[in-house]
């Protein structure tokens, strides 16, 4: 029973299956971020997105409702942050956190609100067949491969298009290169004439709602099971944050940095069957400590991050202008 | 002028100090009054005095929120409440820490400062990383009294810990998923478990689930997978998975905060035995029983000998006949949740029934050298029968020679570091 393909296969499948939240928070990052803010805010505009979609989700029972709310509602977060941050000036560090306090607050406000009323996932069959894998013709076929990456459900799929889409549009369209250039100096782009309003408030909508599309996909992850003494998000948020600058502000590059994330991540659930399976080869990490797990991509994030200040500002996806607010008069 | 103002309110000030000061001697002293409506009176310059306070102040300090719904701090918090109305107490006037991290001292100190200055007489704090400081504080606040759960910190006057035999809830437990698995022919069982022989806490369960499962079915094996954190939902939810997939469990018992595993066993068609609350709620298909936790039965003991103490906090050891509360199945601190029936194997509850009332008899207990087995009877009528075997733990050492006595109560709780012989980690 204990076969050790069998094993290997599934340590893969849930690398890919547990982590891709991830994906989602760090390709709506890398969206704020390119167009020069920097948003703290990814655990709680996750949070608010998987409480509403999966709330929204239940009661249509509907998963694209589910992915629509989720979507709204952490562009609501976004557009928050915006409002503040890009028309009110205020600090993105501080605001950011707060909208981090503001949407796990929002989540425990409603969830706990709802209490015994709470809708058990069962009870949504179109959010439970939209999350069961789905195999994909002819490509789940591949031996092991098909399996890890091509019988998934579909919001991986989702979540590995939107990042492939990102990217393209980042790199390869008109607007893409407009919005890069208002990251790295709004005060250029202005002066040919963007709208450095609109494509703020824009992309720092459209990348908190694809940040709420993770938090949905973790909310259905739980079975919609809620607590109340943890979130579904569960620090996520931060980790997506690290993984931004892990990636280098390059969405196809966040696909890997979240698998990377994700093996130490699910490493420590699958240590011990790993060890069994493969005594000769593996045997060894039943004497690893779990903390050097939770801690090993943290350390590659410090050590990414110190190998790209040596390279200075060459080959650094970190648009220039992050962090600073633009203020038109001071141009 | 100004200097008059500021006069004047240093004045008030001074004098709102000596209010609360009256009213928290007050507290103190008036406790001998009978449980009365809370409505602490305005503040007399003779303390000792007053009628209308409530017996006692108690406090507490959480390390999440009254408000949960579900989970550790929510149990307690149901506990001390219920306790609090037993006794004829306003669990309104409850006064709470809420969200004190357990790995900052500092925090827990301002804590528990904020309970005792709002006049609490008796504190409770329920997790244990609480210990340093509750037990500088005790010292630091002799008139008040401490109770720290979990914990092994305690003096002889006015601090004491509290904690349980889990252990032998999670025996009865264990009979549940080892009768189910030798319904089913598949000996392969798991556990997610916090941390394993870190905590002699985790540890012990996990030992007593075993033993449970064995008594049962003497064939299987526990599976354990441990997620180094008290409460991970989505470790909990990777680790039940990855012990069904790769061991082929038929049954999932728990040692974390959520109803994660168990909602996993449900997805799968497996069945598990829960923690903490009766998870039977989140998932009917699957939940046979879990081990729970009655907290307002050293609640309500601990208020009244608090309230018994008539203001000398130093004479709560004494009336607690220890320093350290450690119950059990006996006392109804501990117990299994009511078995779901519909799903469990037959005969489980009247076998379930049998075991419980042998150990609250006292004649046998879990980690001894005597080992159980059941005989069922055609009218389904229980036997137990008990033969001396030795307790041996998975490396293949003696721990309780056949016959032998049970392990030390300090064992169980404080220094149980192995895994009994048909536990398997990882």
């Amino acid at each position: 029973m204990n076969d050790p393909i069998n094993v290997l296969t599934l340590f893969l499948f849930n690398i890919v299956l547990v982590n891709i939240p991830l994906l989602y928070g760090t390709t709506g990052e890398i969206v704020v971020e390119k167009a020069g803010s920097l948003n703290l805010g990814v655990e709680g505009t996750m949070a608010v997105g998987a409480i509403f979609g999966y709330l929204a989700g239940c009661m249509t029972n509907s998963l694209l409702v589910g992915l629509a709310v989720s979507f709204l509602a952490a562009g609501l977060c976004g557009l928050l942050f915006a409002l503040l941050t890009v028309s009110l000036q205020a600090n993105q560090n501080v605001t950011g956190l707060t909208i981090t306090t503001f949407g796990l607050g929002l989540y425990f406000f409603v969830g706990k609100g709802i209490g015994e009323r709470w809708p058990a996932m069962t009870g949504a069959s179109a959010l439970v067949n939209g999350f069961a894998p789905k195999e994909l013709p002819l490509l789940s076929k591949i031996p092991l491969l098909g399996k890890v990456f091509f019988s998934q459900n579909l919001l991986v799929y989702l979540g590995v298009g939107i990042a492939a889409l990102i990217w393209w549009y980042l790199s390869y369209t008109k607007t893409g290169l407009r919005l890069r250039a208002v990251g790295e100096n709004p005060g250029a782009a202005d002066s040919v004439g963007v709208n450095i309003l609109l494509y703020k408030y824009i992309h720092l909508v459209a990348g908190s709602g694809i940040m709420g599309l993770g938090g949905f996909y973790m909310a259905l992850y739980m079975s919609g099971s809620f607590e109340g003494s943890n979130c579904w998000i569960n620090g996520y948020g931060w980790i997506a944050i690290a993984l931004v600058i892990f990636a280098n502000w390059n969405p196809l590059m966040a696909i890997g940095g979240t698998l990377i994330f994700g093996f130490f991540n699910t490493l420590q659930i699958y240590s011990g069957p790993l060890a069994g399976a493969f005594p000769g080869v593996l045997g060894w990490l039943n004497a690893v400590p779990a903390q050097l797990f939770k801690a090993l991509p943290f350390l590659i994030t410090a050590i990414v991050l110190v190998a790209s200040s040596v390279r200075k500002r060459e080959g650094s996806g970190q648009p220039a202008a992050l962090g600073l607010n633009y203020f038109r008069e001071e141009r | 002028m100004k200097k008059i103002l500021a006069l004047a309110l240093a004045a008030a000030m001074s004098l709102s100090l000596a209010a609360c000061g009256g009213n928290n001697n007050g507290g103190n002293s008036a406790a001998s009054n009978p449980p009365a409506a809370s409505n602490p009176s305005n503040s007399s310059t003779d303390p000792g005095k007053e009628e209308n306070k409530p017996a006692i102040r108690v406090g507490a300090i959480y390390i999440t929120s009254q408000n949960d719904v579900a989970g550790y701090t929510f149990q307690h918090h149901n506990g001390i409440t219920t306790a609090m109305r037993n006794l004829g107490l306003d669990p309104a006037d409850l006064i709470v820490v809420d969200n004190v991290p357990d790995n900052d001292d500092t925090a827990v100190a301002n804590a528990i400062d904020t309970v005792v200055n709002q006049g609490a007489d008796i504190v409770f704090g329920i997790s244990f990383g609480y210990i340093n400081a509750m037990n500088d504080k005790a010292e630091d606040y002799s008139d008040v009294i401490f109770s720290h759960g979990t914990g092994y910190m305690a003096n002889d006057t006015n601090f004491n810990n509290y904690f349980g035999r889990i252990y032998q809830a999670r025996y009865l437990t264990g009979i549940a998923a080892g009768m189910k698995s030798l319904e089913l022919g598949n000996n392969s069982i798991g556990y997610v478990a916090a941390y394993n022989t870190d905590y002699a806490e985790t540890c012990s369960g996990i030992n007593a689930f075993a033993l449970g499962v064995q008594s049962a079915n003497p064939d299987a094996v526990v599976h354990v997978n441990v997620i180094n954190a008290w409460g991970d939902e989505a470790l909990e939810r990777q680790a039940a998975q990855a012990l069904i997939n790769t061991y082929n469990c038929c049954v999932i018992s728990q040692h974390c905060d959520s109803a994660q595993p168990q909602l996993v066993a449900a997805e799968n068609n497996v069945f598990g035995c829960g923690y903490n609350s009766d998870m039977t709620e989140q998932a009917p298909t699957a939940h046979l029983t879990a081990a729970i936790w009655h907290w307002d039965v050293y609640y309500q003991t601990a208020i009244q000998a608090a309230i018994d103490c008539n203001g000398d906090a130093s004479k709560f050891v004494e009336n607690m006949s220890g320093n350290a509360y450690y119950a059990g199945l006996a006392e109804g601190f501990v117990d299994a949740s009511p078995l779901n029936e519909s799903i469990a194997a037959p005969n489980t509850k009247a076998v379930m029934d049998a075991v419980r009332d042998l150990m609250i008899s006292g004649q046998w207990d879990v980690f001894s050298g005597q080992k159980l087995s059941y005989v069922i009877k055609e009218d389904g009528a229980v036997e137990v029968h008990t033969e001396p075997a030795d307790l041996v733990d998975n490396q293949g050492n003696v721990i309780v020679a056949a016959g032998g006595p049970s392990v030390d109560d300090g064992v169980i709780k404080g220094s149980m570091n192995y895994n009994v012989a048909g536990v398997q980690e990882g």
